[in-house]
């Protein structure tokens, strides 16, 4: 039974159920996630799960895993990188971590969580390494504003550098001591 | 000031080459854990032996070892003779999280090269492993007397790690609890 098994995605989870049947099924969803958080791994735990799910399916207007929900999966675990193969992100990489970790995703979204506390859940445990957007702070000042400031620094140096071109030549200056060896090579 | 301008661009690679050559030299799969100096996630998890549950309690009873091991993870077999030696002390407490192992597999690979640990903690679908952040197995944990995480070593152990940072953090943390 690999651990992959075990989180089968709980597809049918209504965005808003409503009446009674729906709040039943919410909290048969709820408890559900709570106990796949709690990791109870017996086959007798997979079959009740099961069991509550088709149960949950059954009390109806049970949507599907909406395209909606996939796209905010997708874009959440493209954001993740995987600590295993460290240049890919969770959405790309096969190792066994970044499947669970894409499993964790789906869940807390299942759960109702926000994707600032589905990043929170990452950093927590993993530090901001985990994040291919690096969060705003002194740290990483550097990271965020080197390359503007680079750019800032050639913007003036070119500046300054045609100034000095442009400015009329000086008579007896360097520039036009340069121009008379130039027109003279040119001449041989 | 020309000079100065003509320096600018040496000046700037130089400072270049200075912190990438410093990157290079890291090693990226170091990741400081954000969980050091934060109370270590609660667990509490069947025991590979059986016999009272393994839980972030028993590990903060005292200074305690926290290793993750697993019977497929051939870079656990570099460290174990390291670990069998370490669990021969008496000073030291060293608790394991079997990690997304079977237990079957576990208790013979613990048979076969020695078991140096006071009990091992299942983790079978690894849910306890990521409340530690553990990406890289061999990881070991250092748990002080108030439960806090206080040091974290990613990959196999050394010798050289053993007897120039490990044990002196424990010293300091038994001299720090008493």
């Amino acid at each position: 039974m690999s651990p992959q098994t075990l989180r089968l995605p709980a597809r049918g989870r209504a965005s808003r159920p409503a009446g009674a049947a729906g709040a039943r099924r919410e909290m048969e969803m709820n408890q559900t996630i709570e106990s796949r958080r709690t990791g109870l791994k017996s086959g007798w735990a997979q079959a009740w799960r099961l069991g509550f799910l088709l149960l949950a399916l059954a009390a109806g207007g049970a949507q599907a895993w909406s395209e909606a929900d996939e796209a905010r999966w997708h874009a959440l675990n493209k954001e993740l990188r995987c600590l295993v193969c460290q240049n890919q992100s969770i959405a790309d990489s096969h190792a066994e971590l970044a499947q669970d970790l894409r499993g964790q995703v789906r869940e807390m979204m299942e759960a109702g969580r926000s994707d600032a506390e589905i990043r929170a859940y990452m950093t927590d445990r993993y530090g901001d390494f985990v994040l291919y957007r690096p969060p705003f702070k002194p740290l990483t000042l550097m990271l965020w504003l080197g390359p503007l400031l680079m750019l800032l620094l050639a913007l003036g140096l070119i500046w300054h550098m045609r100034r000095r071109v442009a400015a009329p030549a000086q008579p007896g200056g360097r520039a036009q001591e340069l121009e008379k060896l130039l027109d003279e090579v040119e001449r041989d | 000031m020309k000079r100065l301008l003509i320096a600018a661009p040496l000046l700037v690679l130089l400072a270049l080459v200075l912190v990438l050559g410093r990157g290079l030299s890291l090693d990226p799969r170091e990741v400081d854990s954000p969980l050091i100096g934060k109370p270590a996630p609660a667990f509490a998890l069947p025991a590979l032996h059986g016999g009272e549950d393994l839980s972030h309690q028993t590990l903060a009873r005292e200074v305690s070892l926290f290793n993750v091991w697993a019977s497929w993870c051939v870079a656990c077999r570099a460290e174990h003779d390291i670990l069998v030696e370490l669990g021969r002390r008496p000073d030291v407490r060293l608790y394991g999280l079997n990690y997304k192992d079977q237990p079957e597999d576990a208790r013979q690979w613990l048979q076969r090269h020695g078991n140096p640990y006071r009990a091992s903690g299942v983790d079978r679908d690894g849910r306890v492993g990521l409340d530690y952040g553990v990406y890289g197995v061999p990881e070991t944990f250092v748990v002080d007397r108030a439960g806090r995480i206080r040091g974290k070593r990613i990959g196999p152990m050394t010798w050289q790690y053993v007897n120039e940072e490990l044990l002196p953090l424990l010293r300091q943390l038994e001299a720090e609890a008493s």
